[in-house]
């Protein structure tokens, strides 16, 4: 492609907010469809990536332009098969969520909009780019649009919960400045590209181990495995509905993106020998992740405890291709597991996205999240119940809907090549399906009718156009999932073939 | 270039200093005619721009070797140049009614910042105790300005005291390198060591006369443990004050410090780094840590600008001259200077302005700052990201390169206690945003920005963000800055 795609993705969103900033902020409807509007350009943009993207043809759109040249520093994007579909991803989130919330958010409405289209360009910014400076600009600049996010539009304790996200991500992030330094020093480049080829620390073990621990740090926090995973639930609880949704939809998949962009082509060897520690987090995650999830009796909170566990697959999936580092004969299982662990950030994206929505949409009616309070719902919105047990159903893995392809592929992969880590994993599905079955719908939506909430109204139109897009997500890559991973596929040989 | 020429800025400074001073007297009880006074500081202070940057490339010294001209103190005649304008716009407004002797002060700044330049030239001990006694006796005066005020004259008492013993010491530690090396020139005292002809019952006596420099030195950046007078002087100095003594006297402090370490003593670099090493480690720590407890936004910013000396040390304790990498650890603290110098400056304006309007410098008091005035909110929190160290801004920048510095040398738990600071520092600016964004306030009257504090905040905050965003330039002006006469 000709023109400069991957910078107008970024920088049109950046452009929107710095106009919104300009517009008065009585206008609010203005602002709001100005907003929306903004978030389709990168929307068709990413489509149009997608579409033009040649399969395994490696980095492509890319653009290089010197930045700050006294230090080497360049203005280098590019995306491939890993990249693209979390693009869209994240436009496709962001124009929901925009249209969401020009129906929910009543105070502040142009600081809310200049700051989620400020969110937009950083996260994209992570995706697109390929200098490490570049990166880490991006990847700290998010955080504050959405510490404002949590902390302004958001619940009871949301100064609480804005701080703890803040900070927890940047003393991730700190680490990975230190170690970001230190490739330089030692490759003298900080293009991502150039440095994994040259394999940074290549004549000592231990540097690199420092350095691959404090950047597992700064993606860990994000993703977040466990034990890092405390400011999760209050952030996610605290955050507004749009602000969960990309929480939960795209800045989890920032972390796992940088594990498979930085960390271990970078690293192969320090990712390889810290596999069974990375797999056992993974496992833990997994399903410690889904019993607290199981335990909870707010419906957010459950939701947020679910991420956890959901990540905990990708990580797995990518702790096992890791494991087989070496072994010729693995590559197979390797590049399933790749696959499924990408498949399943992907899927996480649109179905806990959907979940956080359907959370919001109860809650704007009934005030409380409390699972206890409910029952009985399904014959008083019934169209709700009917997008909640699609999107339900997708979250805990049933065949048939985008959810079930990302695990199964993890399961597959990792169990090839470390089944004692896949069988327990494997435990964490069957708390999925209790949390999803008994504690969602079987509490909020079977059961006597609870008289309360007989003045109920089922969803309104936007409610319907917001959760459509995602509900049509799941079912299509469930049906036909050859649709993303082959875009996946090739992208993930071409990296396992790197390492 | 004839000497005038090559003393031309320092001359502008004190003509102008003088004749601001003059004026005032001239203007006595001429109303109205009085406020052009800081019009003649502003205008004088470009023109010292404007000269210095015709001594751009020049290298030489000057008066017997007692001063340099060289891209180093280039570098610091901008600083304090810029630092001086920035607070002559933010204390425009703000002495209206608090002292009916404002034009003095304008005077007094402008020779305050001629000390600094001097300072940073200085090339002989005997020029920077004298440099450093003019900066401390004007920086007395301009804290103790407020002579109704009892904290402003507590500080400057507090201020003096200390002044006048870490001045003591650091002259004791001069008189003792004197007495090892027979002279007090920097080049010269170099070359006595690099002779090698001392013996070891003189060259004991270098570490206790190295430490008690660094007590003057320490003195004037506010380092840990000689720091003590500046949450208090801070505090009780009238606002603009406060934000000069946080850059212009820190500044002059590193600039000689960085001087004297490298031109006289390169030959104790591996003692004097690890000292350095270990204080700066110990100032951020102390800093940030006390920083997290204040609710008076002004001592706030006092232990944070005790930590940010803890953050510049780092280059300098890393410093590596000789070294191919380009994170020298001098252009990283000329950097993080330059950053700071907008940053910090800004923070101060902002809190000018809010103080200007509402009379309070708690911290709570910010809350609902948004709905009251959404611009200096935004540009105070743009400047509190820069101040955290936030990506796109320049104290971002200042921090890479200081970090970049210690791992360069292999400092890596300097690096690593320096970005644990860099995480608990976040708290405290983060504190105030919460305040102005997040809480609601009783109060919703509007906050009107005075002019000049407006373009002061402007100014400040535009090359924040320049610097943060297109470092280019300023990188290679600190680059070439780092050249030191004598040393390179």
């Amino acid at each position: 492609m000709d023109f400069p795609i991957l910078t107008l993705i970024t920088f049109v969103p950046l452009l929107g907010s710095l106009i919104v900033l300009c517009m008065p902020k009585e206008k609010e409807r203005l602002i709001k469809q100005f907003s929306i509007a903004v978030s389709f350009i990168p929307l068709i943009l990413s489509i149009l990536l997608w579409v033009n993207l040649e399969k395994g043809g490696g980095i492509q759109f890319e653009e290089l332009v010197a930045w700050i040249p006294a230090i080497h520093v360049n203005y280098h994007v590019g995306a491939d098969g890993l990249s693209v579909p979390l693009i869209f991803l994240t436009a496709l989130l962001t124009t929901l969520s925009l249209f969401y919330s020009s129906f929910t958010i009543k105070n502040r409405v142009k600081e809310f909009f200049f700051l989620f289209l400020l969110l937009e360009m950083g996260m994209f910014g992570v995706f697109v780019s390929l200098d490490f400076v570049l990166f880490y600009v991006f990847w700290e600049i998010g955080l504050v649009p959405m510490y404002f996010l949590i902390g302004v539009w958001g619940g009871p304790r949301r100064e609480y919960a804005a701080i703890k996200f803040f900070i927890y991500t940047l003393v991730g992030s700190v680490a990975m400045l230190l170690a970001i330094i230190g490739i330089y020093l030692n490759t003298g480049t900080f293009d991502i590209i150039q440095a994994a080829a040259m394999r940074p620390f290549v004549e000592n073990f231990t540097l690199g181990a420092l350095a691959f621990w404090a950047i597992f740090l700064a993606f860990a926090i994000k993703v977040p495995m466990f034990p890092f995973h405390t400011w999760l639930p209050d952030a996610h609880v605290e955050a507004p509905t749009a602000g969960s949704v990309i929480l939960a939809g795209i800045l989890l998949k920032l972390g796992c993106y940088g594990f498979f962009r930085i960390l271990l082509p970078m690293f192969p060897e320090q990712f390889h020998r810290f596999a069974p520690i990375i797999a056992v987090l993974a496992v833990i995650s997994i399903v410690y992740g889904a019993m607290v999830s199981m335990a909870q009796w707010d419906l957010k909170k459950l939701i947020a405890y679910s991420s956890v566990s959901h990540m905990g697959y990708v990580m797995l999936g990518l702790a096992a291709a890791a494991f087989a580092i070496g072994s010729k004969d693995m590559l197979t299982s390797q590049a399933i597991a790749m696959n499924g662990a990408v498949f399943q950030m992907f899927n996480h994206g649109i179905i806990t996205g959907a979940l956080f929505f359907l959370v919001g949409v109860i809650y704007e009616r009934a005030h409380t999240r409390d699972l206890t309070a409910f029952g009985g719902l399904a014959s008083k919105v019934p169209y709700y119940y009917g997008i909640m047990l699609v999107a339900g159903l997708a979250s805990l893995g049933l065949p048939g809907l985008a959810g079930f392809w990302g695990e199964f592929f993890v399961f597959r992969g990792t169990f090839a090549i470390a089944p004692v880590y896949a069988a327990v994993g494997a435990i964490g599905i069957v708390f999925t399906a209790a949390y999803i079955l008994w504690k969602v719908i079987q509490h909020v939506f079977l059961g006597p009718f609870n008289e309360k909430w007989a003045n109920l109204t089922d969803m309104e139109t936007y409610e319907k156009i917001t959760l459509w897009p995602l509900v049509i997500f799941m079912v299509l890559f469930g049906l036909y999932p050859p649709l993303i991973v082959d875009t996946i596929n090739a992208a993930m040989t071409r990296l396992l073939s790197g390492l | 270039m004839n000497l005038i020429g090559l003393l031309s800025p320092e001359l502008i400074l004190l003509a102008t200093g003088l004749l601001v001073l003059i004026l005032d007297m001239a203007f006595h009880g001429k109303e109205g005619r009085r406020e052009w006074l800081p019009f003649v500081a502003i205008a004088g202070l470009i023109v010292f721009l404007i000269a210095a940057s015709f001594l751009w490339g020049t290298h030489t010294s000057l008066l017997s070797d007692m001063m340099a001209v060289d891209s180093f103190a280039l570098f610091f005649k901008v600083v304090a140049g810029l630092s001086t304008l920035l607070v002559i716009l933010a204390s425009w407004d703000y002495f209206q009614g608090k002292t009916p002797y404002e034009g003095e002060f304008y005077g007094l700044l402008v020779l305050a910042a001629l000390a600094i330049t001097l300072a940073a030239a200085s090339t002989d001990l005997i020029m920077v105790y004298l440099s450093m006694e003019f900066l401390s006796i004007g920086s007395y005066i301009l804290v103790g300005y407020l002579r109704e005020d009892p904290k402003s004259n507590e500080g400057a008492i507090k201020y003096f005291l200390y002044g006048a013993v870490a001045s003591g010491i650091m002259l004791y530690g001069m008189s003792l390198v004197y007495g090892v090396t027979g002279t007090t020139n920097l080049a010269q005292i170099a070359q006595v060591f690099a002779a090698g002809k001392l013996t070891d019952d003189m060259l004991w006596l270098m570490l206790p006369a190295l430490i008690m420099l660094l007590a003057g030195f320490g003195f004037k950046i506010a380092l840990v443990p000689f720091h003590q007078w500046s949450p208090d002087a801070y505090e009780g100095a009238p606002t603009p004050v406060t934000a000069f003594l946080s850059v212009g006297p820190k500044a002059a402090g590193f600039a000689i410090l960085m001087r004297v370490f490298l031109a006289a003593f390169p030959a104790f670099q591996l003692d004097w780094a690890a000292v350095l090493a270990a204080i700066s480690m110990i100032t951020m720590t102390l800093g940030n840590v006390v920083a997290l407890k204040q609710t008076n936004i002004k001592r706030m910013l006092a232990y944070s600008s005790i930590a940010h000396a803890g953050y510049i040390l780092i280059g300098f304790a890393s410093v590596a001259l000789d070294s191919p990498s380009l994170f020298n650890g001098v252009n990283g603290v000329l950097l993080y200077l330059l950053g700071y110098l907008f940053s910090n400056v800004g923070v101060f304006v902002a809190v000018i302005a809010f103080e200007n309007a509402t009379g309070s410098n708690q911290i709570p008091d910010y809350a609902g700052l948004i709905k009251r005035s959404p611009w200096l909110a935004g540009t105070l929190f743009v400047l509190l990201l820069s101040l955290t160290g936030i990506p796109a801004t320049a104290g971002f920048l200042g921090k890479f390169f200081v970090f970049a510095a210690a791992i360069n040398v292999q400092f890596y738990v300097l690096a690593l206690v320096g970005i644990v600071n860099a995480a608990i520092a976040a708290f405290y600016y983060l504190n105030v945003a919460r305040y102005m964004f997040f809480v609601p306030s009783q109060e919703e009257s509007h906050i009107a920005i005075a002019p000049a504090l407006a373009v002061a905040l402007g100014v400040a905050t535009f090359a924040t963000l320049l610097i943060g965003l297109y470092p280019q330039p300023f990188i290679e002006f600190a680059n070439q800055s780092v050249r030191l006469l004598g040393v390179f």
